[in-house]
């Protein structure tokens, strides 16, 4: 047998049960003979059309660009509380997006009163409380600053609180996980604001405040504001959305997306949390024992599988790719494994580049499906050593009432007909 | 010279334990005055901290609740099409369906004075007097049998109301 002869189709290089292959598989080329064999079947006789919009110019120019026509389903779904049109949340739609970057028309948004119409002209920050010097911001003042840029992801705590629920909820990857999204946010340190106004000694948290009609706010640890925070003024490098704060937000990297405060115009400087609606009333986990957990900030090591997923029916058997998102509030991912029976064997995805803390990362694996049932599941390690857990251990753990924080691992049944269902293994 | 004094501002912010070194800033903020502050400041502390003057009753929330409020949170805070206000005490406990109100859950009165009259009604936030703020918390801690009908709510009462769920919290911790 030469050197470079490739493995024959019925001895695929086999990295865990059910047909999972080896994450390399696509890289040294053995895909390729995999995949061929089929389709020389479909050659045809006939020329290729040359097609109309080959031949007379396209259209004008226009001065922000939209998705193409045929791509509208690639679009928030949303929900609005009762009686209400803009407080709830929309959910980005992962099935049919790629990459680690969610677009800022798709980004996910939870709104506690509608979005706010700012002028930016009038619009002010304004950082006071236990301070040497109370200060007020313009957006221009701020525009002077030096800026920084950090690609993080926000995930709403609430998000894929469905598995809390007993049976399977028959939805797919967005109704159940998409308020998460991730983007690059540019703006200028908060602790460099902080300094200005001069921090004074028994300050320890900060309360931060939207200007929304809610005035959304949130206490937030001091320690965490003089890090890695952000008030952002741009969002994959343009203006802030309004769905996502414009004109300025605050980025807690990491932090469940509530404390990411949108249309940020208030810091106030404390010596303890305020306690607001949204850290004690909501936000909060209760446990079997009938105690609430509070102020849980970092989202934990959680990982979904985009593709294949429910809505997205599978073709012919053969060979296919499985991908998905994996991220931690605690850090860099540092393993991906993928299931295809449940769980019982796991192989180690490819993390594509670039795999940065506090973003998200894409995962991919290679998966021969031999047109049976399978359940693909994905359970990511971060670089704090947490391995996500099942759902069964995290709600022996924490009781299935926390309604928050959910990142158990999530399972996606292949049945014999290709369909993609959610279930619980 | 510009390096010299970049050191020096990294060693200082390291001094001062922040790990990571400031950049320099161009201290574009305007001083607040201690009137522009009170008008944005809306924050209420557990302690009270924030509580403007003025008070309110249960009888006069009431009439404040029916004309403002009931539309979303039903007849005596019951609920529906929103959420619920009154009752669900006593079901936090192990293996039962929780049902979580003002009552019931929230561990602290004074959040409720924070919220209310920033977020609420929701079609007209900050649209309360003060005193009608006072005066509707007091009608809500009524429905829930936090307070009596004959108690004022004000800056000295309010965080003085000890929730039926106050210890019902426990700090997050890693691992845990």
């Amino acid at each position: 047998m030469s050197k470079n002869k490739r493995p024959a189709l019925s001895e695929p290089e086999q990295a865990a049960g059910n047909g999972m292959l080896d994450r390399r598989l696509f890289l040294t080329g053995t895909a390729a003979a995999i995949g061929s064999a089929a389709m020389a079947d479909h050659a045809r006789a006939e020329a290729l059309p040359v097609e109309p919009w080959m031949k007379t110019p396209g259209s004008p120019f226009v001065p922000y660009g939209q998705p193409s026509k045929y791509t509208t389903k690639v679009a928030r779904v949303f929900a609005s509380a009762p009686g209400t049109t803009g407080t709830g949340a929309s959910r980005t739609p992962h099935h049919l997006l790629d990459g680690m970057i969610t677009p800022n028309g798709l980004h996910f948004e939870r709104h506690h009163s509608g979005i706010p119409d700012i002028n930016p002209e009038t619009h002010r920050l304004l950082i006071h409380g236990l301070v040497k010097r109370p200060l007020i911001y313009t957006l221009e003042a701020l525009m002077r600053y030096p800026m920084e840029s950090r690609i993080a992801f926000i995930e709403c705590a609430g998000n894929s609180q469905l598995m809390y629920q007993k049976e399977p909820a028959q939805l797919g990857v967005q109704p159940i996980h998409g308020l998460l999204s991730c983007a690059e946010w540019t703006g200028v340190r908060l602790a460099t604001l902080l300094e200005d106004a001069g921090v004074e000694a028994r300050a320890q948290w900060i309360v931060a405040e939207g200007a929304d009609a809610a005035g959304m706010s949130r206490s937030v640890p001091l320690e965490k504001a003089m890090g890695d925070a952000l008030v952002a003024i741009y969002q994959n490098g343009e203006p802030v959305r309004p769905s996502n704060g414009y004109p300025m937000r605050l980025l807690l990297p990491g932090y469940e997306g509530n404390m990411n405060v949108k249309w940020l115009r208030r810091i106030k400087l404390t010596e303890g949390p305020v306690m607001t609606k949204d850290e004690t009333s909501k936000y909060t986990m209760l446990q079997n024992d009938g105690k609430s957990l509070q102020f849980c900030f970092a989202q934990e090591a959680k990982s979904v599988i985009t593709r294949p997923s429910p809505g997205l029916t599978m073709g012919a058997p053969g060979l296919y790719e499985i991908t998905g998102l994996a991220w931690s509030g605690y850090g860099r991912i540092a393993k991906v494994d993928v299931s295809a029976d449940g769980g019982a064997s796991w192989a180690p995805a490819a993390l594509q580049e670039l795999v940065l803390p506090m973003a998200v990362t894409r995962f991919r694996l290679p998966w021969r499906w031999d047109g049976g049932p399978a359940t693909l599941q994905s359970r990511a390690t971060d670089d704090s050593g947490y391995v996500q857990p099942t759902r069964s251990k995290l709600i022996a753990d924490r009781g299935a009432r926390a309604v928050y924080h959910f990142n158990g691992i999530a399972c996606w049944g292949v049945t014999q007909l290709g369909e993609v269902k959610h279930v619980y293994a | 010279m510009f390096t010299r004094n970049t050191l020096l501002a990294v060693c200082l912010a390291l001094l001062a334990g922040h790990g990571a070194a400031l950049a320099e800033s161009p201290n574009l903020g305007k001083i607040a005055s201690p009137e522009e502050i009170a008008s944005w400041d809306i924050s209420i502390g557990p302690d009270g901290a924030g509580l403007p003057p003025g008070s309110g009753t249960p009888q006069q929330g009431e009439q404040v609740y029916l004309a403002k409020c009931l539309a979303c949170h039903g007849e005596k805070g019951a609920g529906k099409p929103n959420d619920a206000l009154a009752g669900g005490q006593g079901s936090l406990g192990p293996g039962q369906a929780p049902v979580k109100t003002v009552g019931s859950f929230w561990p602290y009165a004074t959040t409720l004075f924070d919220y209310v009259r920033r977020a609420m009604p929701l079609n007209e936030s900050k649209s309360l007097r003060d005193e009608e703020v006072y005066a509707v918390v007091a009608y809500i801690l009524l429905l829930n049998g936090v307070i009596g009908e004959s108690d004022t709510i004000d800056a000295k009462t309010l965080p003085a109301v000890r929730m039926p769920n106050r210890d019902g919290f426990v700090r997050f911790s890693r691992g845990k």
